[in-house]
């Protein structure tokens, strides 16, 4: 092992070692299990290092690798070492991190195409060199015999490289054609082909001209488009299936000695019992068998208030348990529940969106018959002008299908959308569909949800200030004591403002209802406005008694998430209307939408209601971004021309949404919005460039002045001008 | 111009050794985490774990 040099070898030696003693676990004897988990905010060296060092010093974990491109790390581990565990460790250490699903069979798949498209990138560039370099003999003057010479040369290299490398164009020309279409393939397939065997024609009779460097550079640049796209996808693609299973379904059962057990909930079966703690998300459809807690029913309804739930009580699948274990028996599970039922809605709404056609199929619309058309004029007037000259008409024909050659126009688009989503990927945000980014230029109107997107979801204590000091400390103690977020939330504001707890006894969390305690020889609650006898208030909170006197109310305000202030103003700064439309109370609506500064908003909105709403703004003929994480945003989200979830989204919304908010932060949303703009306006310059260039070049080969040198050079000079100006995406700020 | 005769063979065994060179580089996953081999050569941790197969 090679020792760095560096100006302190001992800090070095100490994390060598280290890494080397973490790293030198073998395991425990037994079979290896692959974690896979997503790192959103690992950007440089450092992390690296941090993430590696921090995960194979967690026990059980034999090694770690980070993939930076990917932003993921790869971890061997010996059976029993818990995903979950591991991604809330390194989360604890500073750097986010999800669980994602090991059985990554899909993405291995994808990573196999790409390298073989890579691997015929790479035949094809050596036939190309190889044959450009014998070109420029002839070019340059070579004749007769040695001239003869170089082009069977040239053809020995080109014909068995197009063969291989070309072949994914020739597979999906041929299918297209299968089924009576043209794409953008058969032009493509047939200028190679024509380009290949017009040249092996001409070198047979002594020709002058023959393109075998225009048929294998031809192929290159394409094969360089092919690729750029196929890994924007699949980097997109295998981390949007991983991300669609960051929600690992599994279930706690009861079984029939009273024991648990873990198993995945498609093995339940109605009737079953299953034991959901506190913290955790209702796995199933289901009535209160014992127990009493309190749940949070956000993502299903977007209230922000937590709802009282005892035996007899139905709980939905995706609701959060908040305080005291409950056991539940499963009424409905699986594609049953009604987590599942919402997907109808989506398939409806979804309809709508698969009929947008890509810029890129646009062109191919025109430019696939338009070429044809004209390399066939071309055949046709040359065969009357000539008086029947087959060769020479077929010549310019084929000097026609190459020069036009869809070179510009195949990099146009995937060069731009790897640019761009490069950046965008960079700043935390996944593409999960191809034409994401064009419909993401056209929006002039977001509409957000408010629970879960624009909050946190975390409550915050806001009027701490009301209090006597007294209370607050008795306030804090008892919250220390519970896990409810409220209680959490007036324990931290506690702690924050420097409030030592008051000395309690007795501190008893009474699950469902709230906490209570001996103070001073009275009894002090803290909880439910019906369990301390206080009026409830319209809005968050909770409330404190303090022996005999009158209760209190601690009242909450749900803290924003980060970035979303700077979201909404700039997409207003793009030129956007942004509405809020929530299924939360009135009040805690209008208080968000006034502390982000949005004046449109609705509250009490049903999931169909949202849907209502986004399709009349459509029909008003808004291109909507729909902007949601809960289940009764799905239908919206499907049914708007855009979407964005955030990664901490339900998988359902993750799955319909076009793009997934890695971080946890909302503040790239706005810079998406202008990088898709730019983004579109460069595929459109790219187009016209193409166009231009094809405006000289073709009368020039309809008159029969091309040659394969100025076909070379025009081709060249296109592509490298179109990757040049979708490059400008990357460098400008 | 019979020094084509050697010269033309040796131009293209050059080319395909530096295709050879690209398999192998293929081979050995070089292209699978670009942005992480380029931080990597910066931390002073020898980096004796790399991708295999």
């Amino acid at each position: 092992m090679a020792a760095p040099v560096s100006a302190c070898p001992a800090c070095d030696a100490a994390a060598l070692s280290e890494a080397t003693a973490a790293r030198g676990y073998a395991g425990n004897g037994g079979e290896a299990q692959r974690i896979i988990l997503s790192l959103p905010k690992v950007h440089c060296a450092a992390c690296i290092v941090g993430v590696e060092n921090g995960l194979s010093s967690q026990p059980g974990v034999r090694s770690a690798r980070v993939n930076l491109t990917l932003k993921r790390a790869t971890v061997e581990a010996d059976q029993g070492v818990e995903a979950e565990a591991l991604a809330s460790y390194l989360t604890g250490i500073g750097f986010e991190a999800y669980e994602m699903d090991a059985g990554a069979l899909t993405a291995t798949d994808t990573d196999k195409r790409s390298r073989e498209l890579l691997m015929r990138l790479g035949v094809a560039f050596f036939g190309m060199m190889n044959v450009m370099l014998l070109s420029v003999a002839v070019w340059s003057g070579a004749s007769d015999a040695t001239r003869d010479m170089f082009h069977w040369v040239s053809a020995g290299i080109a014909l068995p490289i197009v063969a291989f490398s070309a072949q994914p164009f020739f597979t999906s020309a041929w299918s297209a054609l299968r089924v009576r279409r043209l794409n953008m393939d058969v032009p493509i397939s047939l200028a190679i082909l024509l380009a290949a065997g017009m040249s092996v024609y001409e070198t047979m009779h002594s020709g002058e001209h023959a393109y075998f460097d225009a048929a294998l550079s031809l192929t290159f640049f394409l094969l360089a488009g092919r690729y750029l796209d196929h890994r924007t996808r699949a980097v997109a693609r295998s981390a949007a299936e991983e991300l669609a299973a960051l929600e690992v379904p599994r279930a706690h059962r009861v079984t029939a000695t009273g024991a648990d057990e873990v198993v995945a909930v498609s093995d339940l079966a109605i009737g079953d019992v299953v034991r959901v703690t506190p913290g955790n998300r209702v796995p199933v459809d289901g009535m209160v068998e014992t127990g009493e807690s309190e749940v949070d029913r956000s993502v299903l309804t977007g209230e922000s208030l937590p709802v009282f739930a005892g035996p007899g009580d139905m709980l939905n699948a995706g609701e959060v348990n908040l305080t005291g274990p409950l056991t539940l028996r499963v009424a409905a599970a699986g594609q049953d529940t009604a987590l599942h039922r919402m997907a109808d809605l989506v398939a409806i709404a979804e309809t709508a969106r698969n009929k947008y056609t890509s810029l890129a199929d646009k062109a191919a619309g025109i430019y696939a018959p338009v070429v044809h058309l004209l390399a066939l004029a071309a055949f046709i007037g040359w065969m009357v002008i000539s008086g029947g000259d087959v060769r020479l008409a077929l010549n310019i024909a084929v000097a026609t299908l190459i020069i036009t050659c869809p070179c510009a126009l195949g990099l146009a688009v995937p060069a731009v959308t790897t640019a761009a989503s490069g950046r965008l990927f960079k700043k935390g945000m996944l593409l999960k569909s191809a034409t994401a980014m064009e419909r993401l230029a056209e929006v002039d109107h977001v509409v957000f949800d408010k629970t879960g997107t624009l909050t946190e979801g975390n409550p915050k204590l806001d009027n701490l200030g009301d209090h006597m000091d007294e209370d607050l400390a008795i306030a804090v103690a008892l919250g220390q004591g519970s896990s409810h977020p409220l209680a959490q939330a007036i324990a931290r504001a506690g702690h924050a403002e420097g409030i030592a707890p008051a000395a309690l006894t007795d501190v008893r969390e009474v699950p469902g209802y709230g906490v209570e305690a001996g103070w001073d020889g009275q009894a002090v609650r803290l909880g439910r406005a019906e369990w301390v006898g206080a009026h409830t208030l319209g809005r968050t909170a909770t409330y404190l008694k303090i022996g005999k006197r009158p209760a209190i109310a601690f009242t909450f305000t749900d803290a924003l998430r980060e970035g979303a202030k700077q979201a909404v103003s700039d997409l207003k700064a793009a030129g956007c209307a942004v509405t809020l439309i929530s299924g939360d109370a009135e009040d805690a609506v209008r208080d968000v939408a006034f502390r982000l500064g949005i004046e449109d908003y609705r509250a009490g909105m049903l999931p169909d209601g949202k849907v209502a709403e986004v399709e009349a703004l459509a029909a008003r003929g808004k291109r909507v971004l729909m902007v949601g994480d809960g289940l009764n945003d799905t239908a919206a989200l499907a049914a708007a021309h855009v979407s964005i979830s955030p990664a901490s989204a339900l998988e359902a919304a993750r799955v319909v949404s076009d793009i997934v908010l890695l971080g946890k932060s909302l503040a790239p949303l706005g810079d998406a919005l202008v990088t898709s703009r730019k983004a579109t306006r460069r595929i459109k310059e790219n187009f016209g460039i193409a166009a231009s260039y094809n405006a000289v070049a073709i009368p020039v080969a309809l008159l029969g002045f091309a040659t394969p040198l100025a076909a070379a050079l025009a081709m060249s000079a296109s592509s490298i001008m179109v990757t040049l100006n979708a490059l400008r995406l990357k460098a400008s700020k | 111009m019979n020094v084509l005769v050697y010269l033309i063979p040796i131009s293209i065994f050059l080319g395909a050794l530096g295709l050879g060179f690209f398999f192998w580089t293929m081979k050995t996953r070089q292209y699978d985490d670009p942005e992480g081999d380029a931080q990597r050569i910066l931390s002073g941790v020898y980096d004796d774990a790399p991708p295999e197969d």
